[in-house]
C-alpha cells in the first residue's frame, strides 16, 4: 500500500466556479471538460449557515442538502484545476461563500429562454468582485439572442464578456474557461 | 507506531459522528478548517483496522494525495461531514492535511497564464 512519506509532492490546486439556474447546463459544462466524473457530492444546510430561526419550521431531524458538482484538469502535474458547478439562486447563497472562496473565476450559464435565472449569479460575483463571463447556453429551439441582447437584458457592465457556447462540445466549453482567463488577464492588466 | 486498541479516542465514535440527515444531534463543526480543495494524505502511522468504520473508510481514500471535495464524494457524505472525518484522521496523526496554495489568487499573473496555456493545449 502506497503512503504519501512527504515525498509524494502536493499540487497545487485552482478554482473555477460554473453557475446558473435549474437545467441550464452546468452538469454537462463540467463533464465536458472534466478528466473525471463529473463527481457529485452535497453540502448540508446548517442552522448556522442561515441562522438558527429559519431551520425551526423544519423540524428535528430535516435538513436541507445541495448538490454541487465538480470535475478535475490536471494541467501539469503540480497544477490541477477543479470546476464546480452549482445553483445560482439566491437561497443557495449560504454555500457560495465557501465555492467562491479562492476561486480564480467563474462562467455564469445562461439560458435565453429563462435570462432571468441568472440575474442572483451575476449579482453574487459583482458583489464579491470576482472576475466572470457570461456563457450564453443555446438550446435547439430557443430564440437565439445576439450577446450583445442578452448582455442588455441582464444589465451587464460593457466589460464582461458574454460567450455562446454548447456545453455539450468539450471544444466549445473549453473556449469558454478559455475566455474567462484571458479576461481575468485583461483585469489584471488594466489594474497593475 | 501504533495507536493503542484500547485507547478511547476512537471507541465512542459511533454516538459522536455527525450522521447525514441528523446534523443536530453530531457535530457539524471539524476542529479545524479545512477547505473543499485541502489536500489529505495517509501518514501511514494509523491503520484502517484501528479504527471506526466510517474514519477507516475515509483514510482508506487518502493513500495518495486528494481533495477533501473528491474524498465526500466518494464517501457519498456531504461536505460537511466529511470534513469532521477528516479532521478527527488528521489529529490522530492518520492523515496530514495542507491548505490551498495561498498564491492561486485571481492576480497572479504567472498563475493565470500557466491555466490558459494549459486550457489552450486541450481545444
Ligand atoms: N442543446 C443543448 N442542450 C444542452 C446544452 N447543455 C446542456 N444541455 C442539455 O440540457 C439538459 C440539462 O443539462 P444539465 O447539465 O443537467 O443542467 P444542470 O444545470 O446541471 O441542471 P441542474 O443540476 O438540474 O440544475 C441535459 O439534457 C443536457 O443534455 C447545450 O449547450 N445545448
Ligand atoms: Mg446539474
Amino acid at each position: 500500500m502506497a503512503y504519501s512519506d512527504g515525498s509524494e509532492p502536493f499540487p497545487t490546486a485552482i478554482k473555477l466556479v460554473i453557475a446558473g439556474g435549474f437545467g441550464v447546463g452546468k452538469t454537462t459544462f463540467v463533464g465536458s471538460v472534466s478528466e473525471i466524473g463529473p463527481l457529485s457530492t452535497e453540502e448540508i444546510l446548517t442552522s448556522a449557515s442561515i441562522g438558527a430561526d429559519d431551520l425551526d419550521g423544519l423540524g428535528d431531524k430535516s435538513t436541507t442538502t445541495v448538490a454541487m458538482d465538480f470535475g478535475r484538469i490536471t494541467l501539469e502535474p503540480r497544477l490541477v484545476l477543479y470546476l464546480f458547478g452549482a445553483p445560482g439562486q439566491e437561497r443557495f447563497w449560504f454555500m457560495w461563500d465557501e465555492l467562491s472562496a479562492g476561486a480564480l473565476g467563474a462562467v455564469v450559464m445562461a439560458d435565453t429562454r429563462r435570462l432571468e435565472d441568472s440575474f442572483s449569479a451575476v449579482d453574487y460575483f459583482e458583489r464579491h468582485d470576482i472576475g466572470f463571463v457570461v456563457a450564453v447556453n443555446e438550446f435547439d429551439g430557443s430564440y437565439r439572442y445576439e450577446p450583445d441582447e442578452v448582455r442588455g437584458a441582464l444589465d451587464l457592465k460593457p466589460h464582461i464578456p458574454v460567450v455562446l457556447c454548447d456545453a455539450r462540445q468539450r471544444r466549445s466549453a473549453t473556449g469558454v474557461l478559455v475566455g474567462l482567463v484571458q479576461y481575468l488577464l485583461s483585469t489584471i492588466q488594466s489594474h497593475p | 507506531m501504533s495507536l493503542a486498541q484500547d485507547e478511547t479516542w476512537f471507541d465512542d465514535d459511533a454516538g459522536r459522528l455527525v450522521r447525514p440527515y441528523t446534523v443536530s444531534n453530531g457535530r457539524t463543526k471539524p476542529s479545524f478548517h479545512l477547505d473543499l480543495l485541502s489536500i489529505v494524505a495517509a501518514t501511514g502511522q494509523i491503520r484502517q483496522a484501528q479504527l471506526s468504520l466510517d474514519h477507516a473508510q475515509a483514510l482508506g481514500l487518502c493513500h495518495h494525495p486528494v481533495s477533501v471535495v473528491e474524498v465526500s464524494a466518494h464517501l457519498r457524505l456531504p461536505v460537511t461531514v466529511t470534513k469532521v472525518l477528516l479532521s478527527d484522521l488528521v489529529d490522530c496523526g492518520a492523515l496530514t492535511a495542507h491548505s490551498p496554495d495561498p498564491a492561486a489568487d485571481p492576480t497572479n499573473r504567472n498563475l493565470l497564464e500557466a491555466l490558459l496555456d494549459g486550457l489552450q493545449r486541450r481545444l
